[in-house]
């Protein structure tokens, strides 16, 4: 192999095309671009000699390789009834619809923004441009790594929200590519900022209308401001041919709730940063995570929670079900920064292997430099399913049902918690379909 | 404490299996009637576990020659719920979390597979319920191991109770009970033995095995055979087995010939 270079020269093509339409942006905006893109030139993906610690158990190559185009207009435009079949919990919600990149408005709609406002962020920076000053990359900089860097340079449309009191009706962002004979890429951007107070439902999914390869790297922003409350959902259904890397980043203020639920069947490769900083007194975040394998997927979880204050809680359930050759890594980070004393934190990552194939990688770790702290970290290992399959059918149950309990039972504990009845159907749904060799018999119970 | 039935319950003719390279029974020959209570000991490594677990149907053994049969018919080509429906059931020695599937869901999905395969009327909940309420009363097995997740988080002693509480709900013809005994103290190997106890009837047939006569001072055998290295080499009433706890196994392990006639018939005559 000697053509192994980074396909980076593309990114700096991009980079001088867009250059036009970049100045009708304002300054600042222009200049957290370059600085993104900054850091993208000069330290690029982090493959070979620049792979660390972090990137251990994920190769990146193939992303880093990929001559990926920004799309120059969406390929499709799906109606609001296809959409609405596409996904049909998001009744009552509102809902933003982008395409490869690109609004819908056709397929989006605002049900309730009385306490707050929803728009897409391009309008955002025109509109509410302190408010999205003061926000916009001051949580994921630009900085931070390659793909929040190669984000910040490129991403076209996303969504804005804002609330100051309760937005009764969930928010569902969708952000879609669609079908296209070479790669493209997207680079969804999300930033939500709860005010004092505020209460917001996000549901943020991305989905392949095609089963080729593309490159999705979103970053979601999330600032919550004192007492307020933030439920993610996080979908990732793409197609078991596309790769994604992608950074989410909630900063809690005093007493905040950060709920969060990632669910991922989709995408070959996959790492997903969700790095959590508590940075208010008595703030709270349940994160709640599960992922369904097979084929030759790989899906990287990293999740950090930084307790920079005191009285700070954290609750981390992540469970994943692999079958075929599948692999799953998950490294969870818990760290107690000085001074966040009293600090209760406790994470866990089971794993249920359907297959001798399929490997998980857990390494969940805990660093502590504050006093009176209660920190713990659950059993990592995986229940290997041919034990648990033979002792169900040992007492008369079938092995359709056998496996579908056990698939079924596993998955409950996160899916359980999902308050919104119709979206949890629809994963039960998705999580037996990605399944398909277990898919038999109903279950009785 | 013979059946009146003439032909056994489970009959085991020549029984050879192997896991990979390694032959584990060696030519395994038994035979249990309806209302008998058979002990099976032996050293560790003779093949007591893999005996229980080819009668199950666990998979990863290879049988080698000979047949199993149950109620006169071979049963080595069914799967293993198939068998459970059949009326056996195996207490296992390690029993597995099942994460996310709770106690009581998990008993009432087998029971009515069970019934089904029986032609008996499906129970109501509140049926289930009050049947399952009084068998772990009497078992005094905690009703909080009922909402939990099967043995997830359940102690050595809780588990092995949860499987002689299957035992009595399952209500199977057959029982092995693979070393329900080990790990018990003695108040929790009380409770366990006083659930088989209970269990034991005339339409019943249980197989324990065992590595210490501890347990069978609770439950009284019909039958001592004792397994070493795959074959059955000596086959007594209930006071083989205080020899054995006074002697150990090493006698029983020299003469290949007098293993082969003890062992041709698995009872003793």
């Amino acid at each position: 192999m000697t053509q192994t270079a980074e396909a980076t020269d593309r990114y700096v093509e991009q980079f001088d095309t867009l250059r036009e339409t970049r100045k009708l942006e304002p300054d600042w905006l222009r200049e957290l671009r370059r600085e993104g893109f900054d850091y993208f030139q000069r330290m690029g993906w982090p493959i070979d000699d620049k792979r660390d610690e972090m990137w251990k158990y994920t190769d990146v190559r193939p992303v880093a390789r990929t001559e990926f185009r920004l799309p120059n207009a969406p390929a499709v435009m799906p109606s609001s009834a296809e959409i609405a079949a596409i996904f049909p919990f998001d009744e009552g919600m509102s809902r933003l619809v982008f395409i490869d990149g690109y609004y819908s408005p056709d397929a989006s709609r605002i049900v309730d923004a009385d306490d707050g406002s929803i728009l897409r962020i391009t309008e955002a920076v025109r509109e509410e441009e302190t408010l999205v000053h003061g926000h916009l990359a001051r949580y994921s900089e630009p900085g931070h790594d390659a793909s929040v860097g190669l984000n910040t340079a490129f991403f076209g449309d996303g969504a804005f929200i804002h609330a100051d009191g309760r937005l009764t009706a969930p928010v569902h962002l969708v952000y879609i590519t669609s079908d296209h004979a070479d790669p493209v890429v997207t680079y969804p951007r999300t930033l939500v900022v709860a005010g004092k107070g505020a209460e917001v439902t996000l549901i943020e999914t991305f989905l392949s209308l095609g089963s080729r390869n593309h490159f999705t790297d979103p970053v979601t922003e999330i600032a919550l401001g004192d007492g307020s409350s933030v439920t993610h959902y996080r979908l990732l259904l793409e197609s078991a041919d596309s790769y994604t890397i992608g950074h989410v980043r909630p900063c809690l203020g005093p007493d905040s709730v950060y709920k969060s639920v990632v669910y991922e069947v989709g995408s070959g490769l996959m790492r997903l940063d969700l790095e959590v900083l508590i940075e208010g007194e008595g703030a709270f975040a349940d994160l709640r995570g599960l992922y369904v394998t097979k084929g030759k997927q790989h899906l990287d979880n990293l999740v950090s929670i930084d307790h920079a204050k005191p009285h700070g809680k954290s609750r981390l359930y992540y469970k994943g079900i692999l079958d075929d050759e599948s692999r799953a890594v998950f490294g969870g980070t818990v760290y107690v920064q000085p001074g966040a004393d009293k600090t209760d934190a406790y994470q866990e990552d089971k794993n249920l292997l359907l297959s001798d194939r399929a490997e998980a990688d857990s390494k969940p770790s805990l660093e502590i430099y504050a006093d009176d702290v209660k920190c713990g970290h659950g059993a990592t290992a995986g229940a290997v399913a041919d034990e648990a399959i033979f002792y169900l059918r040992s007492r008369g149950i079938d092995e359709q049902t056998a496996s579908r309990l056990l698939i079924k039972g596993f998955a409950s504990e996160i899916l359980d918690e999902i308050g919104i009845e119709p979206l949890r159907l629809f994963l039960e749904e998705r999580t037996a379909s990605a399944l398909p060799r277990f898919v038999g018999a109903e279950v009785v119970a | 404490m013979t059946s009146n039935n003439s032909r056994p319950l489970l009959e085991v003719r020549d029984l050879h299996v192997s896991v990979g390279d390694n032959e584990i029974l060696d030519g395994m020959n038994l035979s249990v009637g309806l209302g008998e209570v058979h002990a099976i000991m032996g050293p560790n490594g003779s093949g007591k576990s893999t005996f229980t677990n080819v009668v199950a149907g666990r998979p990863g053994y290879t049988i080698d020659r000979g047949d199993v049969l149950y109620e006169g018919e071979s049963i080595l080509g069914m799967f293993p719920d198939e068998r459970a429906r059949k009326g056996i059931f195996l207490a296992m020695q390690y029993p597995v979390e099942l994460p996310g599937i709770r106690n009581r869901e998990f008993l009432r999905t087998a029971l009515e597979a069970l019934r089904e395969a029986r032609g008996e009327v499906k129970l109501s909940v509140r049926e289930f319920n009050k049947m399952l309420e009084e068998k772990a009363k009497a078992m005094d097995f905690d009703p909080d191991l009922m909402k939990r997740n099967v043995n997830e988080g359940f102690s050595g002693g809780e588990k092995k109770r949860n499987e002689i509480l299957q035992l009595s709900v399952l209500d199977p013809k057959l029982a092995l009970l693979d070393e329900t005994d080990s790990g018990l103290d003695i108040d929790a190997l009380k409770i366990v033995a006083n659930g088989v106890n209970a269990f034991r009837g005339p339409d019943k047939a249980i197989v324990l095995v065992t590595h210490y006569q501890r347990i069978l001072n609770f439950i009284k055998p019909d039958y001592v055979h004792v397994l070493i290295e795959g074959r059955i080499v000596r086959s007594g009433a209930s006071d083989l087995a205080h020899e054995l706890e006074a002697q150990g196994y090493e006698w029983l392990r020299e003469p290949a010939e007098e293993a082969e006639t003890v062992g041709a018939t698995g009872r003793p005559s």
